[in-house]
């Protein structure tokens, strides 16, 4: 039974979510960015990401790579001309290298 | 040691003079790299038959898979092209000596052989790529050719601070 005190709590609760929502509060779309495999070398990282970003992993070479961190979080095999992605659910810095190729260095860090 | 103190284009000059008076074409380019990266493959699977050193294995399957992938590119290339690779006195140079290598590091096993694979390594990328940064990019008439040994050019490079890091951590 919906008393008229429950039912005062709920058309309150249903007009707050109804109203509109501050720019600063709105959450942030997550954004996608790529890194690029290409003459032996990472692009360099976007310049900032948060969680929930992923990053695309696009291997323009001719040769197997890997984007492997250095601490496990991720661990992707790439082969010649492949790409695949990365959605990261943690803050942190991650040092990254290419399991085949250890010249191959980067960094990505990650924001809340 | 193979190619330690003479590189591609002295033996290219050593081994013919008369011929190689001027510079190379494409058609010889094509052929002494694509040699190189047979060497290199030869090499790395005899590492693979004999080594039982994780971080040589490792290295030496790298070797086999990137000179393999360079060097499938290189006959898609010619073939492309219509470029029939030319044989030439440095590509044979190049087999003779890798050769009598395989031929002396068959003998070693373990820590020598080793320690002989991934020194040879080091100085036979060095070699190469310097062969190839001075006589052989510089030379390409072909723009794809030339495209393709400067990306051979970037991973030998690689390989060779590879093997130079992989070489400092040998006992």
């Amino acid at each position: 039974m919906i008393t008229p005190r429950l039912l005062l709590v709920v058309l309150a609760g249903a007009a707050l979510s109804a109203a509109p929502v501050s720019a600063a509060a709105k959450p942030r779309a997550p954004v996608t960015y790529t890194v690029t495999l290409k003459d032996m070398k990472f692009s360099a990282p976007p310049p900032e990401m948060h969680v929930g970003d992923t990053i695309e992993w696009d291997n323009q070479d001719i040769f197997l790579h890997s984007a492997t961190a250095k601490d496990k979080a991720f661990d992707v095999e790439l082969k010649p001309k492949a790409r695949l992605w990365t959605t990261f659910h943690a803050p942190g810095t991650y040092v990254f290298t290419c399991r085949y190729h250890p010249g191959m260095t980067g960094t990505l860090v990650v924001r809340p | 040691m193979f190619m330690k103190a003479i590189g591609v284009a002295a033996v290219l000059t050593l081994a013919a003079p008369a011929a190689y008076a001027q510079a190379p074409n494409d058609a010889q380019i094509a052929h002494i790299a694509y040699t190189a990266g047979t060497i290199d493959v030869a090499a790395g699977k005899q590492a693979l038959a004999k080594s039982h050193n994780k971080a040589v294995r490792d290295f030496a399957q790298e070797m086999v898979r990137d000179h393999t992938a360079v060097n499938d590119q290189a006959l898609a290339l010619v073939k492309k092209l219509h470029v029939t690779p030319q044989d030439n006195p440095t590509s044979q140079a190049l087999s003779k000596d890798a050769a009598a290598k395989l031929a002396s590091y068959a003998k070693l096993s373990g820590a020598a052989f080793d320690k002989a694979y991934v020194t040879n390594e080091i100085a036979f990328h060095k070699t190469v790529n310097g062969a190839l940064s001075k006589t052989l990019i510089p030379n390409a008439k072909n723009a794809e050719l030339k495209s393709l040994l400067q990306t051979g050019l970037k991973l030998f490079t690689e390989h060779q601070t590879h093997a130079e890091h992989l070489a400092a951590g040998l006992k």
